[in-house]
């Protein structure tokens, strides 16, 4: 009997044609995949993206030169060097990142004192070139400005974590 | 077609064409008004093959080129034809370009016998399906040569499974035929359809040979749960590992239209081709070729459901399946259906 029913599964191909009723139900399910460049997926507050330095409401750069990031980044993607500005103030002179070196860990945000330095939301900044990569202060700091909002509301979002 | 040219050149400018030139010329622009239709339904299908399959696996499919990623295969067409066409160093430089236009030129050939309503083909042979059966199993040349030309293991690993493969189910292909051919009484194709008026054989005791015949027709063009010769996880892409450009393209689009084939001759052999399901007057105001192709494109999205659904089987149920399975049944429904034409009286003259 048992030989009866399996000759008469494989010969009608039950299995196969359950298995073409499920893709075919399949076909008209919601897609699980999003319509990327024009539709995005949510993002966390702590997501690390692309970087940003940060200003004071007043213009003031919060970046106070003190290397913890260049020291605490295990890529050694960032290079700082710092001089004594016109009031008196230590300031960065440069601050570059090799982005094509950087990790993405966020270890230089947890080392800013300043919240100076910060992983924005950008994750869309491929570029042609290698050397678009690398980011100088000038960079940085047009990326503050250009992010500061979803920045500050981001840090913020995320405080009460920390 | 050539009397109708005759006239048009006639009307159209005052020239009375010669009676060989104007067969010839009905002979190519008759080719013409198969092959580039038919080009465009290579790229269709394979638009509509990538967007089943997406459906199927929760994906959306190509949907940027073009209202609704229409465009796609264009596009890809282009990007291929921009691309440098790469001959391997070691390759034999002949045969390797020889191998894929011969494929492409085999897929294109065999469409000269389908006829696409009443009267409707280029050449109405009295022996249609053998045609057919022989450029299909020529078809097996274009794989072989380009495994061997490549001078690569894959490639010849690729073009060695693909010609036991297609030997193999071309076998049982051959007996679906004569079953068919038995009852319809004909070798011709236009015959046979006009034999299934009022019933097609896919409702009559013939249906598992339909099931036999379109199982066969994945396997010999390739398709999944058979696409073994091209299997991208073992073999990269089998014969088709060193191709590149152009002389890709043209073993995609013959693969293509060689898998339309296929789906024409299910509609042909077994959905009645060009006739409405019942012989009933108001059916018959929808034209023929509409219901040709819409069986064809309903063979087609089998196809395409059928990949989306089963996983590649292992070489060896390949060929269990072909020779001990399908082999038997096709031979033992032969048997059966001469033994009731016999008896029933119904052998066709």
């Amino acid at each position: 009997m048992s030989l009866l029913k399996h000759a008469a599964r494989t010969f009608l191909l039950s299995d196969f044609v359950k298995a073409m009723w499920l893709t075919f139900r399949y076909m008209f399910r919601p897609k699980a995949t999003i319509n990327y460049p024009y539709e995005k997926g949510p993002l966390s507050p702590r997501f690390r993206g692309e970087h940003a330095l940060r200003r004071y409401p007043d213009g003031e750069e919060r970046c106070i030169a003190c290397k913890l990031c260049e020291a605490i980044c295990p890529a050694q993607a960032i290079t700082i060097e710092a001089a004594v500005a016109a009031d008196g103030s230590r300031r960065t002179t440069r601050y570059d990142i090799d982005m094509t070196k950087c990790i993405y860990c966020g270890y230089c945000q947890e080392a800013c004192p300043v919240e100076a330095i910060v992983e924005g939301p950008n994750f869309e900044f491929a570029t042609e070139t290698r050397e678009e990569l690398f980011y100088n202060k000038e960079k940085l700091l047009k990326n503050g400005e250009m992010w500061e909002q979803e920045i500050a509301t981001n840090l913020k979002l995320d405080a009460p974590y920390r | 077609m050539a009397d109708l040219l005759v006239e048009f050149f006639q009307w159209g400018f005052g020239v009375t064409l010669v009676p060989w030139f104007a067969t010839l010329l009905g002979i190519v622009v008759g080719i013409l008004a198969i092959v580039l239709p038919l080009l465009l339904a290579v790229a269709m299908s394979v638009y509509m093959d990538r967007k089943v399959w997406a459906g199927m696996q929760l994906r959306r499919g190509p949907n940027v080129v073009g209202p609704w990623g229409l465009m796609q295969s264009f596009a890809d067409g282009l990007k291929l034809f921009l691309k440098e066409t790469i001959i391997p160093a070691s390759a034999n430089k002949f045969v390797f370009l020889l191998a894929p236009a011969l494929t492409f030129l085999l897929a294109l050939v065999a469409w000269a016998v389908i006829p696409f309503d009443a009267g409707v083909v280029l050449s109405n042979l009295n022996v249609g399906v053998l045609y057919l059966f022989a450029i299909s199993s020529l078809g097996v040349y274009g794989i072989i040569l380009s495994g061997w030309a490549s001078n690569s293991r894959y490639a010849f690993l690729g073009a060695l499974r693909c010609s036991a493969q297609m030997v193999s189910y071309e076998v049982s292909i051959g007996f679906v035929l004569v079953t068919v051919l038995m009852t319809a009484g004909s070798l011709n194709l236009s015959d046979i359809v006009m034999a299934q008026k009022g019933q097609w054989y896919i409702f009559t005791p013939l249906l598992p040979m339909a099931v036999v015949f379109f199982i066969s027709a994945l396997a010999e063009t390739n398709r999944p749960p058979f696409d073994l010769p091209e299997a991208e996880a073992e073999i990269v892409a089998g014969y088709q590992v060193e191709y590149s450009s152009m002389a890709f393209a043209l073993f995609f689009l013959g693969e293509y239209a060689n898998i339309i084939l296929m789906c024409a001759m299910v509609s042909i052999l077994f959905l009645g081709g060009w006739l409405p399901p019942l012989d009933w007057a108001p059916l018959y105001i929808i034209p023929g070729w509409i219901w040709f192709f819409g069986k064809i494109f309903f063979v087609f999205f089998l196809f395409s459901w059928v990949k989306a659904t089963v996983p590649r089987y292992r070489y060896d149920q390949l060929m269990r399946l072909g020779w001990k399975v399908f082999l038997p049944l096709s031979l033992l429904w032969v048997v059966l259906t001469g033994v009731f034409l016999l008896l029933t009286g119904k052998i066709p003259v």
